[in-house]
Parts: C-alpha cells; sequence; structure tokens
C-alpha cells in the first residue's frame, strides 16, 4: 500500500507507466516497419509519359520530365526530389536509385530485380546498400541530443540540487552570464563529440563525407541549440538529478523510435508520421545523412534547416528565459540599494 | 550603515511568510534570526540578499558586490578543491592574482582550512565544509554578510571555531545578518529576531529580550499549568503571569523567554 500511495503522487513515475507501454504499442504496433511501400520516383527522358503509366506498384511517380538526362537523375537523388530516377530512351532502361534511403532503396531494389534485363540498375550514394553508412549520420544527432539533453540538464539540476544556483543568482554576475557560463561547456562539449564521431564512423565504417562541412556544422550547431534548449528547460522543470533523467526519457524515446533514425519515415502511417516531424532529431538526421552520404546541397535542405531554426529559436529562447526567472526572481518592491561609507 | 529589513513582508500564494518583520544590522554588529522550520528565517535573509522580491515593505542593502552570502545549503562547490572554490568565486568577485592569492591565504589559514587547500569540497568534513563556505562569503570582504543557518548540522567544534571567525568578521567591520535554530549561538549576537510563523516574536538585544519578557518563570517537580511548562534538566519550568506561592521564581535565558513568547502567543497570556 505505501508504494502504490508513493507511486500515486510521483507523476513522473505514474506518467512513464502509463505513457510508456502507449508509446511502445503505438510505435511497434504502427511504425516500426522496415518495408517501404511506396518508393518516391522521378521518371525522366523521351518515354518519360509512357513509362511513369507503366511502372511497377512499388514506385510512387512524383516527376515526370521527358527532357531529364542522367544529370537530372542524380541531381533529383542528391536534392532527395525522389529516392528512385528513371531514364528512359536507354536500352536497357537505366534506373538511378538513392541508396542513402536505405530502406527505399531496397524495396525498389528488390522490385526492379524481377524485370530483369529490361533495366539497368545504379545505386548511388551507397552503392552497398550499408546500414552502418546510414546509421552513422544518425547517431552523430543521438549524441548530440544525449549530450545537450541529458547531460546538460543534470549539470544544470545538480547546481540547484545542491544550493549553489542560489549563491550564482545573489552574485554580482548577470543571469545572460550565468547561462552562458553553464550552457557553452556543454556546447563545446557536444561539438567535440559530434566531430569525434563523424571522424571514427568514417574511419571505422568507411562513410563518406561528401557535402559541404559548413552546413553540416551549421545544421548540428541548430539542432544543438534546439536540444540544449530541451536540456535547460527540463532543469527548470526537475528538482533532483532522478526526475531531470526520467523527463530527459520522455523526450529521447520518441526522437529514438519516431525520427526515422531507425524506422524508414516513409513506412510510418500518417496517423503516427505526424509526430516525428515535430521532432527536431527528424530533421537533423535528414540534414546529416543528406549532406554526408549524397552530399546534398544546403538549398535542398531548406526545410530541414528552416524547421530546425524556428525550434531552435523558440525552444533555446523559451527555456532560457524560464531558466532566467529562477535566477531573478523579480525586482523586490521598493528595494533600494544604500550608499555605503568608503 | 544599517542594512536589514523594515516592515517586510512576503506571500507566496496563499502563504503569508513573512508578515511585516523588521530586522537589521549595522556595520561591526551581528543580528541572529532565530526561530523553528518554517519560521521565515530563510525567507527574510533570502529578502535582504533580494532573491525574494517582498510583497511590502523596505529592505535596505548593498550592492550585490558587497554582500556576501552563505545559503543554508553551504554554498561550495563540491567537485571544485578548496583553492578552486576560492579562485572561482574569487573571479567572480572581480579578484585577481596577488590580490586574490592573499585574501585566500588569510582566510584559509584562519579558518584552519590550509593544509586542506588542494581537497575536493565534497570530501571535506561538514564543519571545514560550513568554515569554507563562510571563507567564500567573506572573500570580496562584504559590507554585508548574511549567513542561513550556517551551524546547522556541524559539530560542537566546529560551531565555536565558527563563531570565533563571525566574531572577528563583525570586530572588522562586517555587518553580519545570520540565522540559527540554536538559542545558545543566539545569546552571543548584538541583536535578536526570533520569528514564529512568519511573524515576529521578539526582537532587540538579548539583554532586553530576556529583561522584556512579560511574567515568571518557576521551577517545579512536577508541572501544575502543563499548557505552560517545558522540561528542563531534572525537572520542569513553569510561566505564570504573576509569581505563584511557593513557586521558586529563576533566572530566565534566552531559551526561556523565547519559550514563553511561543507558548504565550499561541494560548494567551493567562
Amino acid at each position: 500500500m505505501k508504494e502504490f500511495r508513493e507511486l500515486r503522487r510521483d507523476r513522473r513515475t505514474m506518467a512513464m507507466i502509463v505513457f510508456l507501454p502507449i508509446l511502445l504499442l503505438v510505435v511497434f504496433g504502427y511504425a516500426a516497419n522496415f518495408e517501404v511501400a511506396d518508393v518516391t520516383t522521378a521518371v525522366l527522358g523521351p518515354q518519360a509519359d509512357q513509362a511513369a503509366a507503366n511502372v511497377l506498384p512499388t514506385f510512387d511517380v512524383v516527376e515526370t520530365d521527358p527532357d531529364g538526362t542522367e544529370q537530372t537523375a542524380t541531381d533529383l537523388l542528391q536534392r532527395n526530389t525522389a529516392d528512385v530516377a528513371v531514364l528512359t530512351g536507354t536500352q536497357p532502361t537505366q534506373v538511378y536509385v538513392d541508396g542513402s534511403a536505405l530502406f527505399s532503396a531496397q524495396a525498389a531494389v528488390s522490385a526492379l530485380n524481377r524485370l530483369g534485363d529490361q533495366v539497368q540498375v545504379e545505386i548511388l550514394f551507397n552503392p552497398d546498400l550499408k546500414t552502418s553508412w546510414v546509421m552513422v549520420p544518425g547517431i552523430v544527432g543521438l549524441i548530440l541530443m544525449f549530450v545537450g539533453t541529458v547531460v546538460t540538464s543534470i549539470g544544470l539540476v545538480k547546481e540547484r540540487e545542491r544550493g549553489t544556483l542560489e549563491q550564482l543568482a545573489v552574485m554580482p554576475i548577470k543571469p545572460s552570464t550565468v547561462i552562458l557560463g553553464k550552457i557553452s561547456p556543454y556546447f563545446l562539449l557536444a561539438s567535440l563529440d559530434m566531430i569525434l564521431v563523424t571522424v571514427l564512423g568514417m574511419l571505422l565504417f568507411d562513410v563518406p563525407f561528401n557535402g559541404n562541412v559548413a552546413a553540416f556544422a551549421l545544421g548540428a550547431a541548430l539542432f544543438l541549440f534546439v536540444v540544449l534548449g530541451i536540456g535547460v528547460f527540463i532543469s527548470t522543470v526537475s528538482a533532483t538529478v532522478g526526475q531531470a533523467i526520467q523527463t530527459a526519457f520522455f523526450f529521447l524515446l520518441p526522437q529514438i523510435l519516431l525520427s526515422g533514425f531507425i524506422f524508414p519515415l516513409d513506412a510510418i502511417p500518417w496517423g503516427v508520421r505526424w509526430i516525428s516531424y515535430l521532432l527536431p532529431l527528424t530533421y537533423f538526421t535528414q540534414i546529416s545523412q543528406g549532406i554526408m552520404l549524397r552530399g546534398a546541397p544546403i538549398d535542398s535542405l531548406w526545410l530541414p534547416f528552416l524547421a530546425l531554426t524556428v525550434m531552435a529559436v523558440f525552444v533555446f529562447a523559451g527555456a532560457v528565459l524560464r531558466f532566467r526567472r529562477s535566477l531573478t526572481p523579480g525586482k523586490p518592491r521598493r528595494h533600494r540599494h544604500a550608499k555605503v561609507a568608503a | 550603515m544599517t542594512f536589514g529589513a523594515h516592515e517586510v513582508s512576503v506571500r507566496f500564494g496563499d502563504l503569508l511568510a513573512l508578515d511585516r518583520v523588521t530586522v537589521d544590522t549595522d556595520a561591526g554588529s551581528l543580528t541572529a534570526v532565530v526561530g523553528g522550520d518554517g519560521a521565515g528565517k530563510s525567507t527574510l535573509l533570502r529578502t535582504v540578499v533580494g532573491r525574494v522580491a517582498p510583497t511590502s515593505g523596505r529592505v535596505l542593502a548593498p550592492p550585490p558586490e558587497q554582500i556576501g552570502y552563505q545559503p543554508s545549503s553551504g554554498g561550495t562547490w563540491p567537485d571544485l578543491t578548496v583553492a578552486e572554490n576560492m579562485d572561482f568565486v574569487g573571479g567572480t568577485y572581480g579578484l585577481r592574482g596577488a590580490r586574490l592569492a592573499r585574501r585566500a591565504a588569510e582566510l584559509t589559514e584562519r579558518a584552519g582550512l590550509t593544509a586542506a587547500r588542494d581537497r575536493l569540497a565534497r570530501d571535506l568534513s561538514g564543519g571545514m565544509r560550513t568554515k569554507l563556505g563562510f571563507c567564500l562569503a567573506m572573500l570580496h570582504e562584504p559590507t554585508l554578510l548574511v549567513l542561513d543557518e550556517p551551524s546547522t548540522g556541524v559539530d560542537p567544534v566546529s560551531r565555536v571555531e565558527l563563531w570565533r571567525l563571525l566574531s572577528e568578521a563583525a570586530a572588522a567591520g562586517t555587518a553580519v545578518l545570520l540565522s540559527t535554530s540554536y538559542l545558545d549561538e543566539a545569546e552571543r549576537a548584538t541583536s535578536v529576531l526570533v520569528l514564529e510563523d512568519g511573524q515576529t516574536l521578539l526582537s532587540g538585544t538579548p539583554e532586553e529580550v530576556v529583561a522584556g519578557s512579560p511574567g515568571v518563570v518557576v521551577r517545579t517537580a512536577a508541572a501544575t499549568r502543563p499548557e505552560f511548562a517545558w522540561r528542563h534538566a531534572d525537572g520542569f519550568r513553569e510561566w505564570w503571569p504573576q509569581a505563584p506561592d511557593g513557586g521558586q521564581p529563576v533566572e530566565v535565558d534566552l531559551e526561556d523567554v523565547a519559550i514563553v513568547a511561543s507558548l504565550t502567543n499561541h494560548r494567551g497570556a493567562s
């Protein structure tokens, strides 16, 4: 009975007990699917319209371009407009597959194999369809998320738990300086972690880095602001380290399961997929996979960059303002400083 | 220069944490705020240092750079060494180089922490940690030193050492405002404020407070007025509005006076 009474009053644990089974049921019931039913396809070349009308059911034609060339096909895949590009007018028909969209590529290759010699398939960006090539860019995001959210919130909550945040608040330093001093080491550590994981991934698994390093760094920085913001927010609603870890769990688990990092977004039904588009890791994974594997130009990734920018502004600013409030409880009414004799 | 709070009230939602409380301390003097748990001691001190905004009343405090504050949690960074704690806090107050080194060495020497300079704060004993917290609060030579229950949970020997440091600070001209649950400590202060449920029960110098106590306290073997009696040594002490026949009046101390004030506050002076 004691345990039930305590549990009833521990709302976070109760939420975990109720929320977790529902989340796992929904995810593994609806979203845990590696099979992509509709592979986005562009049909190019002189017989584009005719070919588009006769594609296999696996392929969902999103673009046709009778004037399209091999270069057009590569560009469309690189910009993630389609996962497959069919170039007609050659014998046999040339089909380009985006290997960075691993599960779509596997579905496409499996369907195309049934056509035998009628098509010649070329897999771009991940020719051997290696899982590690797709996972490493996602793991970079996971590492950033772990340091930004879990480690940051623990660091801030520890300061509050041992009462030293109170002392910092009384010291003659601006709240913004306190916040900057608390957050910047985590920003730096997460950045170093990201570089380490990226380089190790390249060395150990031969993962390519085909894109612009600056664009990748910008995406990582934006993502880091979002996850640091989540970490700061968690610290403002947690009184103990245990509570912070518990709360962070609620933020981390959906991102791991629904961001497309493990299960392909294209295989998740829209009833659940909309949640994926609220999660920052979804957008960072799109950026990191796009830049590292496909060498995608930054303008083709405008949507994930925009989403992360909006999230960074709102989440980070909101969390920092909330944290700031705990440092400045408001000016006392009629408070005044006494003049002190030298 | 006098610092403190005048007629300060603090309300947290429905809870009136402080009700028109006045406290002050002058340069060179030491004011003790006494009370049990939930009396409002920490709220009053946090109001004086600017952490809590009063609902009404006036706070008189120097600018933040002239305040030294030790929160009830001790105010030390456990994963930093004694020297690193000093460097961090000193740097925050603008102390650098030789000046910081000299001041830190002087304080650690006086607090008996010189040998522990390189030990992590988390590895210090409770008494040593409290003294480190005091040193950190005193590092920048504040005009007003505010200490929230510095002696709670500290062994008697360390309490004596802490009070020596406090007395030295006051003697050097610092205005000291501290809270404590120990009435015997409060007797050593220049002035005392006794709080109960956010209200002032008693205030003044310890002598004034004792002299102003109403009625008479007698020693008895068995309590005849249990609602106004409390255990003391091997018998009881009992408060009466006037000396009862045959009672043995005793010389009251601050503890007796605070108990009488609390009992009469709750049960009426009859």
